[in-house]
């Protein structure tokens, strides 16, 4: 591991300026991911600033009824909180489906939807990939598939020469309840506080894969904002995944249903960042929850999907597997 | 590039000075001579490293030692309490929950926070209901433990050890 100092400034501000004015600095949460990258040689900051006792640790409630969780909140005490459990169960158990014990006790609030992808071959020094080291090509394109994406990427089948090919997929089980739950996101920066919303945080490959979300160098996560839901709304988290436990998402599935006739949907496992599935909620708005209709709706979102060839039959299984998924998911929610 | 740092490991306050890439599992390990917690990985993934850091079972692989200056450590070294074994481990004897015993510090210190949690009510994966009280049945146990891995395979005996340790059926 590359030797590197370590800052706990006396309060956020500081902490963003002192990362602001070193480019190789990085915050440290619980260090569950960058740890093992600074391990794995795949991230090489000449600072790391610790934020985790710097952020807040408590989970407040907001005037308009909804919950603002300090970026410091661990993945297990925020599962574990009552307002949670009762009014977003999605994100209880999108969390709880996430990692494990040892982990959550570890992991943030702020680090988790940070957290990288879990691609193979973004994690291996040894290999050419986009997202470590820009302009190297994309190992994954006719490689190992089974954990990339479907969506948000090219019609064609992505040339793995390009500067711009990345078929990763973002890992985060607590992200995709976060996109369904149109939660907000508290940013402080080098130029002030702004609020992210969720579903922009994360973005698309575009002209440069390296860059996960919409934050600036030096921009940190104070909070995340959880809106109120409508009285009589349900949600749940559903995950498919190689083990019973303790693997990532094949696919996955956040669901919230508003009883008024509306759906929020995202899916994990199928893109670069978490999916809000906009055009299966449009199919669904005001009409019936039938089979037929889900399975109308799943359609007309995955029409545009690009199943990758590779390994083991490549991933196309995702476009059957995350459909039922969704009928499941919204099943059980109106049953 | 060295830091200054204080950890109270199984009651004991050691003061020293750590490089800042050092992880609490080497500092465990390597500088303090405990070598309860196992480096199985060294990657977060199989639970060996298991220690309860601040009362909360952690993986001491991923969390480095500079920060966590001030913190309370206990390893399944420091369990036992006047020569009296933890009721986790004369569990893990009484139901033969181990072959080798490499991953065993990790999974003993491992149950005793799991047990800790379901205390507290807090829910898992398994459980049919988020709001409903816990229960340590197979399936809840085997959830709650899966960060645990164990590569001899104890894990029919692990479940109903971590069961009779919480005083359970099994
Ligand atoms: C074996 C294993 C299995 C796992 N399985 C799952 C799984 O099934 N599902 C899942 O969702 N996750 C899983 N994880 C990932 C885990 O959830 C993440 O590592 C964790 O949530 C990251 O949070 P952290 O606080 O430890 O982040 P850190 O490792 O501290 O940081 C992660 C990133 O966020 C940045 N960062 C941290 N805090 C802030 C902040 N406040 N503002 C701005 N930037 C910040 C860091 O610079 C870094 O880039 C697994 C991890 C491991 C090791
Ligand atoms: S050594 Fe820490 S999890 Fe394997
Ligand atoms: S007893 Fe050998 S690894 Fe678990």
């Amino acid at each position: 591991m590359k030797p590197f100092a370590y800052a706990r400034p006396a309060d956020v501000a500081e902490a963003v300026r002192d990362v602001a004015a070193e480019p190789t600095a990085v915050f440290l949460g619980g260090g569950t991911n960058l740890v093992d990258h600074l391990k794995l040689g795949i991230v090489r900051p000449d600072l790391v600033v610790d934020v985790r006792t710097l952020t807040s640790r408590s989970i407040d409630d907001l005037q308009d009824g909804g919950l603002r969780v300090g970026a410091a909140v661990t993945n297990s005490e925020l599962a574990a909180d009552r307002r949670v459990r009762e009014r977003y169960p999605v994100l209880a158990q999108a969390l709880l489906a996430g990692a494990t014990g040892q982990l959550r006790n570890l992991a943030t609030t702020g680090g988790n939807p940070l957290q990288r992808t879990r691609c193979v071959y973004f994690q291996d020094a040894s290999t050419a990939c986009n997202k470590r080291e820009p302009g190297t090509g994309c190992s994954a394109v006719g490689g190992y598939t089974r954990y990339h994406a479907v969506l948000g990427v090219p019609a064609a089948l992505p040339d793995p020469t390009a500067p711009e090919t990345c078929i990763a997929t973002h890992p985060s089980d607590m992200a995709v309840a976060l996109a369904a739950l149109d939660a907000q996101v508290q940013v402080l920066g080098p130029a002030g506080a702004r609020t992210v919303p969720f579903v922009d945080l994360h973005r698309l490959p575009g002209e440069d894969p390296s860059r996960d979300t919409v934050l600036e160098h030096g921009e940190l996560i104070t909070a995340i904002d959880l809106p109120p839901l409508p009285a009589g709304a349900r949600s749940a988290y559903r995950k498919v995944r190689d083990r019973a436990s303790y693997a990532f998402a094949l696919v996955s599935v956040a669901a919230v249903a508003s009883g008024n006739g509306d759906v929020r949907l995202a899916l994990g496992g199928v893109a670069h960042k978490p999916w809000r599935a906009t055009r299966a909620e449009g199919v669904l708005r005001g009409g019936p929850l039938t089979e037929d209709t889900v399975r109308a709706a799943m359609a007309a979102e995955l029409a545009a999907a690009q199943p990758q060839p590779g390994v083991d039959s490549g991933n196309g299984f995702k476009i059957p597997l995350v459909t039922r998924t969704v009928v499941a998911t919204l099943r059980d929610l109106e049953a | 590039m060295d830091a200054e740092v204080t950890l109270t490991v199984d009651g004991t306050a050691h003061r020293l000075t750590v490089d800042t890439r050092t992880t609490l599992l080497d500092a465990l390990r390597e500088r303090l001579g405990n070598t309860s917690p196992k480096k199985g990985c060294d990657h977060g993934q199989c639970g060996a490293c298991t220690v309860l850091l601040d009362g909360k079972r952690a993986l001491s692989c991923l969390a480095l030692a500079v920060a966590h200056d001030g913190a309370e450590i206990i390893t399944a070294d420091g369990l036992a309490a006047d020569g009296e074994l933890h009721p986790v481990q004369q569990a893990f004897l009484d139901r033969d929950a181990f072959q080798c015993g490499y991953c065993t510090p990790g999974q003993i210190c491992s149950a005793v926070g799991v047990l800790d949690e379901v205390r507290r009510g807090w829910p898992s994966h398994a459980g049919p209901d988020l709001t409903a009280d816990p229960e340590l049945s197979h399936d809840e146990v085997a959830e709650r433990m899966s960060g645990n891995l164990c590569r001899c395979g104890a894990y029919v005996n692990i479940v109903p050890a971590v069961q009779q340790a919480g005083g359970g059926q099994a």
